[in-house]
């Protein structure tokens, strides 16, 4: 990185955004330290964490041996010593082995406790289709989180967010998890320091509308804007809802808006079945049921495993076609 | 030379069993917080000796069966047995209960219900403090249960690479649950596992608590100098899992020859047998302790319950709303 000392960027990638976010937050705070496989001297799977090493010294960019578990454990140990820890689990597909430590130590730590502690930290991985990685490495798990209280949940799509998202999480006292996506490090947008930034909670409106509501989060975001420019042309005005934290989550913008649009398409990589979307869904529909004109659609990916053949991966996940055709027929 | 530190550990392992006592009178009378007490009676040892080895700004997480380490430690007995009671006064205002009571101010950071769920813990805490350079030892207690998790060896590994202020401690007390020892490891001698991970090993199996207590000192003071070490003691649990486990899986023949193994009767007929107390001296301390107990029961009893919105604290950070309850979102729904 050559511009670490730069306050605005015209043009970053999703990947430089966060690196810049964990170097920011070193300077700041001394007792941040990165532990996960391959952070320090490979620089991270996807290059999140290049350079951090040779920057902050092993001391504080850990390479740690492939014990996921105990990654976390660790890493809620030393956040409850006085230090604060940034763990990454390589990929999401790994909840499965840390899941023990994730939910019932790390979520449960202030509570079980009866507040006398809290556990700090963040826990940075990555997750969904797109690399042919398979059911192992593809898969969209947000939803066991969104499904453990005690813990912040944080799925950015844009740069601007992903480094705000991230700094606020290693400033503020609650355990946050914090999922990118394999195929949004080289996604670019802008980046303004100077920016308060998106706070925990808040959805942000990427595109006004006024006939349905896209809700959606990370990659599939990019998506949902790419269908509303389309659906324009066929006057059909699609305002798209950047969830950007999953917990806390901005229950008031989403019922407002379809509020006022009477129409939902909840957008997602994860499973259709008790999924986000699906939690999403009950919302929209306790809140909404008066108003609505159709049925809220969730469009996510296949209830089955992710397969790795490229034309079966493409169409597991949803489609911008799709999109188009099924915000279409809910607006019909 | 007068031993003074006979008596100190004689007298915590009779606070021990005296504690665990009370707890499951407690629970006799319908005083508890459910019946899962898992009691520590027949495995005092391991705790009085490792316990006071430790240095006042050590830390350490526990197991299911952890009263008796806290103890040790210093936990007060009154604001133990309030949260087994589930009571506001307890350590973790009656949300934590038996098995996750802590008291972080003693340095311990949480008693643990996932067998093996805290050894990690100790690593982090541990990679703080050298980190921090602070001169302290993380100690990670376990049943014999925990060898049996992957987790200790993911630990035992970081613990040898980082060169760590860690000392993992397994109290064996021969039964998982129902499950005796013979039926659940194919190789019993522990500390080859730990010493193929380079640990400094040390292996209990007798009943002289100050022995043990000058063995686990050296693991201890050898952790402080970042190598790090695993201590096994074989005990027995003299009763059944929890409090309702009447051990229909074990002979009483068994239990009842095990039983003559108590180390709190061993120290005491040392003590006589030394001339470093005699018997009316160790009966005072009893009735000392019994004392104490007593008012701690009495305590835990009459000890407030919690206003039912403690429901929704302490699950996000302070600076956070509170978790909106049912009632108040199903009423908004209805109401809309």
């Amino acid at each position: 990185m050559s511009d670490l000392n730069k306050n605005y960027f015209e043009k970053i990638t999703y990947r430089d955004a966060l690196r810049l976010a964990m170097h920011d937050a070193m300077q700041e705070d001394k007792n941040i330290i990165i532990m996960g496989e391959d952070v320090a001297n490979y620089g991270g799977a996807y290059g999140a964490t290049k350079d951090l090493l040779k920057l902050f010294g092993k001391e504080r960019v850990i390479d740690t041996p492939i014990s996921e578990p105990a990654i976390v454990g660790a890493a809620v140990g030393a956040a409850m010593s006085g230090l604060r820890p940034v763990a990454e689990l390589m990929y999401v597909d790994f909840f499965g082995m840390s899941m023990d430590q994730i939910a019932n130590q790390l979520a449960k730590i202030r509570y079980m406790f009866g507040g006398q502690i809290s556990a700090p930290m963040v826990l940075r991985t990555q997750g969904g289709t797109g690399r042919s990685g398979g059911a192992q490495h593809s898969q969209s798990l947000e939803s066991w989180i969104m499904h453990t209280p005690g813990l912040f949940l944080s799925m950015p799509a844009k740069p601007n967010d992903a480094y705000h998202l991230l700094r606020h999480a290693l400033k503020i006292d609650n355990p946050t998890i914090f999922i990118e996506h394999k195929l949004l490090y080289n996604t670019t947008g802008t980046l303004d320091k100077n920016d308060i930034g998106a706070p925990f909670g808040k959805a942000n409106i990427l595109r006004k509308g006024k006939d349905v509501s896209i809700i959606s989060y990370s990659r599939m975001i990019n998506y949902a804007e790419k269908a509303a420019e389309i659906l324009e042309k066929e006057n059909i005005s699609a305002e798209v809802i950047d969830l950007r934290t999953l917990y806390p989550l901005d229950r008031e913008t989403i019922i407002t808006s379809v509020n006022k649009t009477k129409r939902a398409l909840v957008l997602s990589e994860s499973y259709y079945t008790s999924s986000v979307p699906s939690e999403i869904t009950s919302i929209i529909f306790e809140n909404c049921y008066k108003v609505l004109k159709k049925p809220v659609i969730r469009y996510t990916a296949e209830d089955t495993p992710v397969p790795v053949a490229p034309n079966l991966e493409k169409n597991y996940i949803p489609t911008i076609e799709k999109i188009v055709e099924y915000t279409k027929k809910v607006c019909n | 030379m007068s031993n003074t530190l006979l008596p100190k550990l004689y007298k915590t392992m009779k606070r021990i069993r005296t504690f665990e006592e009370r707890v499951s009178e407690l629970f006799i009378k319908g005083e508890s917080a459910g019946t899962m007490l898992h009691l520590s009676i027949g495995e005092e040892l391991g705790p009085a000796c490792v316990g006071t080895a430790m240095q006042e700004n050590d830390t350490f997480t526990t197991h299911h069966r952890g009263h008796g380490i806290f103890v040790a430690r210093g936990g007060d007995p009154n604001r133990m047995l309030a949260e087994i009671a589930g009571k506001k006064d307890g350590y973790c205002k009656g949300k934590g209960g038996s098995m996750h009571i802590a008291d972080m101010t003693l340095g311990h950071l949480g008693a643990n219900a996932i067998v093996g769920g805290g050894i990690p813990t100790v690593v982090g805490a541990a990679m703080s403090y050298k980190y921090l350079k602070q001169e302290r030892v993380s100690v990670a207690f376990f049943g014999d249960g925990a060898m049996q998790q992957g987790i200790l060896y993911e630990s035992m590994n970081m613990a040898s690479l980082w060169k760590l202020p860690v000392v993992f401690c397994c109290i064996n007390n021969q039964y998982g649950m129902g499950t005796k020892i013979e039926n659940a490891v194919g190789v019993k001698d522990f500390s080859k596992r730990a010493e193929s991970f380079g640990l400094n090993t040390l292996h209990i199996n007798d009943l002289d608590v100050e022995s043990a207590y000058h063995k686990s000192k050296e693991i201890i003071d050898s952790a402080r100098k970042f190598k790090p070490g695993f201590i096994e003691i074989e005990c027995y649990r003299f009763y059944g899992h929890a409090r309702m486990d009447k051990s229909p899986y074990r002979d009483e023949s068994e239990e009842s020859e095990k039983r003559k193994l108590d180390p709190i009767s061993f120290a005491s007929n040392q003590m006589i047998k030394n001339n470093i107390l005699d018997e009316a001296d160790i009966k005072k301390i009893d009735n000392d302790i019994m004392i104490e107990m007593d008012k701690a029961m009495e305590f835990a009893i009459n000890s407030p319950i919690n206003d039912e919105t403690e429901i929704f604290k302490d699950v996000y950070s302070e600076n956070d709303p509170l978790p909106v309850s049912l009632d108040e979102k199903i009423n908004k729904i209805l109401n809309n």
